[in-house]
């Protein structure tokens, strides 16, 4: 309990909904942090005495008689180096039992950075994954998510692009995460020896809904203090972000606010845009990069949770199962980096654009064919070669089991596109196709 | 003044008790440690609601407020171009931390700055509001100094300044009211953004093509000078890019920027690389004609609205002075969407997906600011607004897309179909639109300007691809043995149009601008190929002839217009068009 002697204990609750509660008090703050007995709570309304606290533990339990104080600011963590290889609960208390972290307390909305002290995200952020690598070449200050089914491998695959991905620090911010999942992260960092560079701010399935809430600011404090104190290159790891907005949709109709659309609070892209506009490349070479996760309803991306983070994010992976190759690859239609145009054919080979660009619409042509096969028409000549070219790309490229480096995956392209293809028909400048294309 | 204390908090929404009166969108200040800036919104009785353009986190029940009598205003004059304002004409980039933290604020222009004085008027000339008194030196443009727009009634100038350099709070010229009361003319003048900003004697109709560099824009759908078009599409289709090329390549003399609510790092982008590349127009640096106001969708959502105006008001000052003005705002929902916030915790009856009803009153009043003017002197002047739209679920049917669609005149619809198959632009040719088409005036213009019959033109360049994207509709239900060959026949002549005129590489060097000449170029010679008569054996034949012309016109846009290299593509792909007297020949004696 952090109930501190020279505040005032309030002891009349007013009003209680399943995630608020209302009391009247005097001198509060708009956005300070307060205890409903045991249970941390936030002011979102005030209005003259009336006070409105969302109950990040759930009201549960609590009653008219609770007892209310208020801290006079709003949440915040202590940072310092002593957060590496911890993990904490969304209230930023250690979950392993360890000591409590002494460090400079900071507020945990943080203010946003000024435009002109950006610099311009440019630094390649290899994964190994030619799906990524290839198609989808992620940048360091990049923020992006995987836009994926549930009973896809997300999780092991951001693990993975985690553990190749060369950052100094990876931040986890689980939301709504099984406890299965979080021994799963724990152990594959631990078991790859790098556990004294992550921070991990959990709030797993079993905690109240409610301090999911918490957990991306949280995450993002302590992510800024490494890449802008200690100018690290930090990764970010988000997820589920759908629970996280369905806590705010929670929160949202018990204020009676009303809903847009896909019951959401009117304020969803100004909510996720405040987290995940946290991605940054600074000027003196610290960076945050933000993969998250967010989870879809049978593939729907019109939802208003996924159609917003794609307008927020800067492009999104998504994982399919290719039945033909009966692997999961990253689907080369759907997904998206805006970033790849500051590093491809600049910081890797200049023919990366456009045979990332031929390989595709190649496979877009192979999807027509398939389509038409479907339909029980006669497939000709062109389209038998599509189809054989679409298998291979899938094996060879796209699958998410793939380690190889940049220059190996442009190689395995013009492969493909030899094998399969004449000349004329790959839609490449005369200029590349004289360099690579093998006589 | 009146003044008043803060009485209630539902985030930025703040009510307001006033001992005074008060103005519907007064701006009015509050005591947090520093003033903070806020919006009256709605009056009722004494109390005020006004919206902050801040985070609430830190104000406290009873903090002091005190109203200023004047609604959100910007600071026009010299040394506006270049700069980077945030949506209430903050400059960034005299910010000094990394973080912009509540409250900072800076000012707009450099009161300490010199700036080369030529007087235009003379004494006793007769002047009205927007009259050019005379100009000095910003970047590479001459900065009209004008009567004050805001000025009523005729005027007579008592005094000009000389030629030389001078400060912006200086007096450049004094002159007399119709009573003979003296007034003074500096280099500075205010105006309410959500005023329209007038100071010309009318609005003409446009119909003169305003380039973008974009084929599937100026050839197919082409915008006017001081004309309005809007481009909606699903994330990912390419509206941002889109937007950026046409900042880089397009006509403009002056270029205002409006990043509203969106992603930092694509302004961040247009930051380093602006002051980079040169300007096609004016062979300058392209960052010297830029304005850029940046509200990113992690900065203070109730200035989202605040940015569109403030743009737009620049936009209509430089219009002013004689100039070509493009104003870009990506993208308008987001603008929509803090209106929708801010109706929400007003508890005001909601619209269609819960946005205010005012809406598309709102939309249509502000695309209705840009167009083309005719000044006091006979000179002309126009604002050109291109808005994206982000809709949500990329669905056209939902109230941002749609209240647009009401007063926009140019349409570009982004097709999530075209962007999976990597067909960039992915402006759908037919879906879109540009009512100019149909205006004699456009007509008129582009026989003298363009070719003539060029109107009809293009209308012919259209239909070729609508037959052949329904040729392939019947092609892929009935499969492709099924149809008559010359259904295959249409369907290549539409994908030589798509390959060689829509898609557009803005990545390459020289892809990414075609001027007018050479899109005329181009447009008669693939209109001159598909107007030929083919025979073919059968659709393997079509393929192959027709993939094999598609790719030398895909190499001869990467080339320089009329160069050695384009013409060795042109000229090897008229050799392999079939002699036009040989094709009429056998149909003759079949």
């Amino acid at each position: 309990m952090k109930t501190r002697a020279f505040h005032k204990t309030y002891t009349r609750i007013e009003q209680i909904t399943k995630a608020t509660c209302v009391l009247r008090a005097t001198s509060v703050k708009y956005g300070e942090l307060a205890w409903v007995n045991d249970r941390p709570a936030q002011v979102i309304s005030i209005m003259e005495d009336r006070v409105t606290l969302q109950v990040f533990g759930g009201t549960e339990g609590v009653s008219t008689q609770s007892q209310v104080v208020f801290t006079g600011r709003p949440p915040s963590l202590k940072v310092s180096d002593l957060l590496a290889g911890r993990f904490f609960n969304a209230l930023g208390q250690p979950l392993d039992g360890y000591s409590v972290i002494t460090g400079e307390e900071r507020v945990i909305k943080g203010a946003a950075v000024n435009p002109v002290k950006r610099a311009k995200p440019n630094t390649l952020l290899a994964t190994g994954i030619a799906g990524i690598d290839l198609n989808n070449t992620l940048v360091t200050g990049q923020k992006i998510p995987f836009f994926a089914d549930p009973d896809q491998p997300y999780n092991e695959v951001m693990a993975e692009v985690a553990l190749r991905a060369e950052a100094d620090k990876i931040i986890l911010g689980g939301m709504g995460l099984s406890h299965d999942d979080f021994l799963f992260f724990k152990n594959t960092f631990e078991s790859a020896g790098v556990l004294d560079k992550i921070v991990g701010f959990i709030n797993t399935s079993e905690d109240p809904p409610l301090q999911r809430l918490l957990i991306p600011d949280m995450a993002c404090t302590a992510a800024e203090y490494f890449a802008n104190d200690k100018k690290e290159k930090v990764l970010l790891l988000l997820t589920d972000m759908t629970l996280y907005a369905d806590a705010l949709a929670i929160v949202a109709n018990k204020m009676d606010q009303i809903p847009s659309k896909d019951s959401m609070p009117g304020s969803l892209y100004s909510d996720l845009a405040s987290i995940y506009e946290k991605a940054v490349q600074f000027e003196h070479g610290g960076s945050i990069t933000i993969v998250a996760v967010t989870t879809l309803n049978e593939g729907d991306i019109t939802h208003a949770i996924p159609d917003n983070t794609g307008y927020i994010t800067e492009g999104q992976l998504y994982l399919k199962h290719d039945s033909d190759i009966g692997k999961v690859i990253v689907d080369p239609f759907r997904s998206l980096s805006r970033l790849k145009q500051n590093v491809i054919g600049i910081k890797t080979r200049a023919d990366h654009p456009l045979v990332m660009n031929a390989l595709i619409r190649l496979y877009a042509d192979a999807m027509n064919a398939k389509t038409k096969k479907e339909n029980g028409f006669d497939l000709n000549d062109y389209d038998l070669r599509c189809l054989a070219y679409a298998k291979d790309y899938a094996l060879k490229l796209l699958a998410v089991d793939i380690n190889i480096s940049i220059d190996q995956m442009l190689d395995t392209g013009w492969e493909l596109l030899q094998t399969h293809f004449k000349k004329y028909e790959v839609g490449i400048k005369d200029e590349f196709l004289n360099q690579y294309w093998k006589k | 003044m009146t003044k008043g204390k803060v009485i209630g908090v539902i985030s930025n929404l703040l009510m307001i008790e006033v001992d005074g009166p008060a103005t519907q969108n007064e701006i009015c200040l509050i005591n947090a440690g520093k003033w903070l800036k806020a919006e009256v919104i709605r009056v009722r009785n004494n109390r005020v609601s006004a919206q902050l353009f801040e985070s609430s986190y830190s104000i406290q029940i009873g903090a002091e407020v005190q109203f200023t009598g004047h609604m959100l205003e910007v600071e026009l004059g010299p040394g506006v171009l270049s700069r980077k304002y945030d949506g209430l004409q903050s400059d960034l980039e005299r910010m000094t931390g990394t973080f912009i933290e509540i409250g900072d604020s800076t000012d707009p222009l450099d009161y300490e700055e010199l700036y080369m004085f030529s007087p235009l008027a003379k004494k006793s000339d007769h002047v009205t509001a927007g009259s050019w008194i005379g100009y000095v030196k910003e970047n590479n443009i001459d900065h009209k100094i004008m009567v004050p727009i805001s000025w009523k009634g005729r005027y007579k100038v008592v005094s000009v300044a000389t030629a030389g350099s001078y400060r912006l709070k200086d007096v450049m010229a004094t002159v007399e009211d119709e009573g003979g009361k003296t007034l003074e003319v500096t280099m500075v003048q205010r105006w309410p953004v959500k005023v329209p900003l007038t100071g010309y004697s009318q609005k003409l109709r446009p119909g003169k093509i305003f380039q973008t560099g974009f084929r599937v824009i100026d050839t197919l759908n082409p915008l006017m000078e001081g004309g309005t078009g809007y481009i909606p599409g699903p994330f990912g289709t390419g509206k941002t890019v889109l937007q950026q090329a046409i900042a880089k390549n397009s006509e403009a003399d002056i270029l205002i920027v409006v990043a509203c609510g969106e992603r930092a790092n694509e302004v961040v982008e247009i930051f380093s690389e602006f002051p980079k590349l040169i300007d096609p127009v004016t062979g300058h640096k392209l960052d010297e004609k830029t304005i850029i106001i940046c509200n990113t969708s992690n900065m203070p959502v109730a200035a989202r609205e605040a940015s569109v105006y403030v743009g737009m008001t620049l936009a209509e000052y430089y219009r002013c002075m004689g100039y070509k003005v493009l104003l870009l705002a990506d993208s308008t929902s987001r603008w929509a969407q803090a209106l929708r916030e801010m109706s929400n915790r007003m508890e005001e009856l909601p619209g269609q997906d819960a946005f205010p009803v005012d809406l598309p009153s709102t939309i249509a009043n502000f695309y209705s600011r840009a167009g083309i003017v005719k000044l006091g002197n006979g000179q002309l002047g126009s604002v050109t607004f291109i808005g994206t739209i982000s809709p949500a679920g990329g669905n056209f049917k939902e109230p941002v897309t749609e209240s647009t669609s009401k007063v926009a005149r140019c349409f570009y619809a982004l097709s999530q179909k075209r962007a999976d198959s990597k067909r960039y632009p992915a402006i759908d040719p037919l879906a879109s639109y540009s009512k100019y088409i149909d205006y004699p005036e456009f007509a008129q213009y582009s026989d003298t300007h363009i070719q003539k019959g060029w109107v009809q033109q293009i209308k012919l360049l259209k239909n070729y691809l609508r037959v052949g994207l329904e040729s392939r509709d019947q092609i892929l239900i009935l499969g492709d043995d099924a149809v008559p060959l010359d259904y295959h026949v249409s369907f290549w002549k539409s994908e030589l149009i798509d390959f060689g005129i829509i898609q557009q590489n803005s990545y390459d060097p020289i892809d990414m601008r075609t001027d007018i000449e050479r899109q005329r170029y181009m447009l008669n010679f693939i209109l001159e190929i598909c107007t030929m008569e083919f025979k073919f054996k059968d659709f393997e034949e079509v393929r192959t002839f027709f993939k094999n012309l598609i790719n030398r016109v895909f190499q001869m846009n990467f080339t320089d217009f009329q160069s050695e290299s384009f013409r060795k593509y042109e000229e090897g792909l008229r050799e392999s068009l079939p002699d036009k007297a040989e094709i009429y020949e056998n149909q003759s004696i079949s």
